[in-house]
């Protein structure tokens, strides 16, 4: 968690792999900026471990992930196991946007990247709004997991 | 009024001088004396301004007399930071950039073993990063605590995390530190400028008096900085000009020396393919680079290991058995200067495969991705394909028969076009080992300074590859 605890939560944003679309992503970086979060905007064509040194560097307390071109599944493989690895075991992980190629139910989807541990997975279509109310909730649970510990 | 300058290097192998005529912007006299820093650095100055009074007839009065110093193993730093492509990456560019030889660089926690080593590496300074500020303050905090309660008694620079200094220092009390800004204040923003100023001030105020150089004040006014950071100044001020003058507009230099190959680039490196994409950490727009497994003398041996001995050997036309027991000589003999047609030849191809090499790694790379929506321009590192002067200094190209032989290696390769290497530069020559004094008399007179490397760096003529 965060050095600070009085100060705003950090968030690494950024588009994994070699996806250019940056234009949700950058929406997203500055709404997360208005509600008060420090945020990290890596941009498009991010590899994973990116993200992760990231994190490292900045101690963020949230990563959010954007994959647009159907091939999320691939880029996020393992992205949960590189954070343990750079000893980021608590920080929360989100990834959202066009996930995989196909139809799929979105209930498939969304298990398949909860399984891969991502903390949370939204949809196509899926406003800021909602965004903000999960960290919002997930952030405050971790303050009380942390405090609950000493 | 004088109207002279003397512009010391107090060098490894050497005591060097350069005496200028601030009027005329031209070299009165170079003179020459051993290096006798690890004894009394009295000596060798005195026989070098002997020698430099043999050639003038007499000493003039120097109005400016200034020295820049790599002696007694140059500035040697280690340098730490958190991740090995962030801020430890970061710190390392602030070290070469302030004319440092790094001897070591750690990432992550430093471990005891890593203590070990740094104690035994010995350093002038060690730089300390890590974190962004109000980043990871936890690694930092390791890292202060471990070198504090270290037995290292070099000074240490805090350039790191800001938010975890008041919690740092006392960590690090007993030891001599200096805080500045953090070499990378944000993710991604590279601000080495403080910590190469807090580097140099710590070498003036502390280094020079430990390595001894400072009882040569009876001679010199001041020792300013590290030779490496002075060519780099000399190089900063040929780009970029001064108040009254214009300089050259983006360059690189390029040295190789017996030990290392230095390359500076002053230059932005910004992309020149349109809606190219960049990764990767911000470039400087004043970097340096050092290749250390490239040298001249000291490092011949992985000279030919990173070039390959069939291809020097092809270069030199000569055997690759030839080339490969010449080669075990230089390293036996590392004083040694060419003196037969093999030897020349075999020096040749060395400075050939040094130059290409050095020259390869500094500049970035363009690579082409497949996305979704078609291919894109990736560029990693500098681009410096539109660079308009790369001058040449160092022994084997100032004293080379055929410099412009050795300089065009560094240019682009059609068979590499990822490589964003000069494409048409115009090439000068530094004969006369100008830019260190150069660098140095800038800090006083700038525009003479100008003046004096425009008008002693030499166009090198095709004819002499013959």
């Amino acid at each position: 968690m965060s050095s600070q605890p009085n100060g705003a939560p950090t968030v690494v944003t950024g588009v994994i792999g070699s996806d250019t679309h940056i234009v949700g992503n950058r929406i997203l970086s500055m709404s997360l900026e208005k509600a008060g979060y420090k945020v990290v905007a890596l941009g498009a064509l991010t590899p994973a471990a990116e993200f992760v040194k990231a994190a490292v560097e900045t101690d963020a307390d949230v990563i959010l992930v954007s994959s647009l071109y159907g091939q999320g599944e691939l880029d996020c493989r393992g992205f949960r196991e590189l954070c343990v690895e750079a000893g980021l075991d608590d920080i929360l992980l989100y990834v959202g946007g066009n996930l995989i190629v196909g139809k799929h139910p979105w209930e498939t989807v969304e298990r398949m990247f909860l399984d891969m541990g991502f903390d949370r997975a939204a949809a196509p279509g899926t406003r800021v709004e909602t965004v903000l109310g999960w960290l919002a909730q997930d952030l405050a649970a971790r303050r009380r997991a942390a405090q609950a510990a000493g | 009024m004088s109207n002279a300058a003397l512009l010391i290097d107090f060098g490894s192998t050497y005591t060097k001088l350069r005496a200028i005529d601030l009027e005329r912007r031209a070299v009165l006299a170079s003179g020459q004396g051993p290096s006798t820093v690890t004894t009394d650095v009295n000596v060798g100055m005195r026989l070098a301004l002997e020698d430099l009074a043999r050639r003038l007839g007499s000493l003039p009065k120097f109005r400016v007399r200034l020295a820049s110093s790599s002696a007694a193993g140059g500035l040697r730093m280690v340098t730490a930071g958190l991740v090995r492509e962030l801020t430890a990456e970061a710190a390392r560019r602030a070290a070469l950039g302030a004319g440092a030889r790094l001897v070591g660089t750690f990432a992550y926690r430093l471990t005891a073993a890593d203590l070990e080593r740094i104690a035994a590496l010995a350093p002038d300074i060690v730089l300390l990063a890590g974190g962004t500020d109000g980043g990871n303050s936890e690694v930092i905090l390791h890292n202060a605590r471990a070198l504090g309660a270290s037995r290292l008694d070099c000074p240490i620079v805090y350039a790191g995390n800001r938010a975890a200094w008041d919690e740092a220092e006392p960590l690090l009390a007993g030891k001599e530190v200096l805080c500045t800004e953090n070499v990378m204040p944000e993710l991604n923003v590279l601000n080495i400028e403080p910590a190469r100023a807090a580097i140099r001030e710590v070498f003036i105020r502390r280094i020079v008096q430990a390595k001894g150089i400072d009882r040569a004040r009876g001679t010199c006014d001041a020792v300013l900085m590290p030779t490496p950071a002075a060519v780099m100044e000399g190089a900063r001020l040929l780009a970029e000009g001064c108040a009254s003058a214009s300089g050259l507009g983006e360059l690189v230099v390029i040295d190789p020396g017996g030990a290392t190959t230095d390359v500076h680039s002053i230059a932005t490196g910004a992309p020149t393919t349109p809606g190219a994409v960049e990764r990767g950490l911000p470039e400087p727009r004043v970097k340096r680079t050092v290749e250390g497994d490239l040298g001249m003398r000291h490092n011949a041996a992985t000279i030919a290991e990173v070039a390959g001995v069939a291809r020097l050997a092809e270069d030199a036309r000569l055997p690759q058995h030839r080339v490969e027991r010449l080669i075990g000589e230089l390293a036996r003999d590392v004083g040694r200067l060419p003196s037969t047609p093999e030897e020349h030849a075999l020096d040749r191809a060395l400075a050939r495969a040094a130059l290409r090499v050095a020259m390869k790694r500094h500049c970035g790379t363009m690579e082409v991705v497949y996305s979704a929506l078609g291919p894109v321009n990736v560029q990693t590192g500098k681009d410096l394909s539109g660079v308009r002067v790369v001058i040449g200094t160092g022994g084997v190209i100032a004293h080379g028969a055929a410099p412009l032989e050795l300089l065009e290696t560094v240019l682009a390769d059609p068979a590499e076009p990822e490589s964003l290497r000069p494409r048409a530069p115009r090439f000068l020559v530094d004969r006369q080992y100008l830019l260190y004094a150069c660098g140095l008399l800038a800090q006083a007179e700038p525009q003479a300074a100008l003046e004096l490397a425009l008008n002693c760096l030499e166009e090198p003529v095709a004819e002499a590859a013959a």
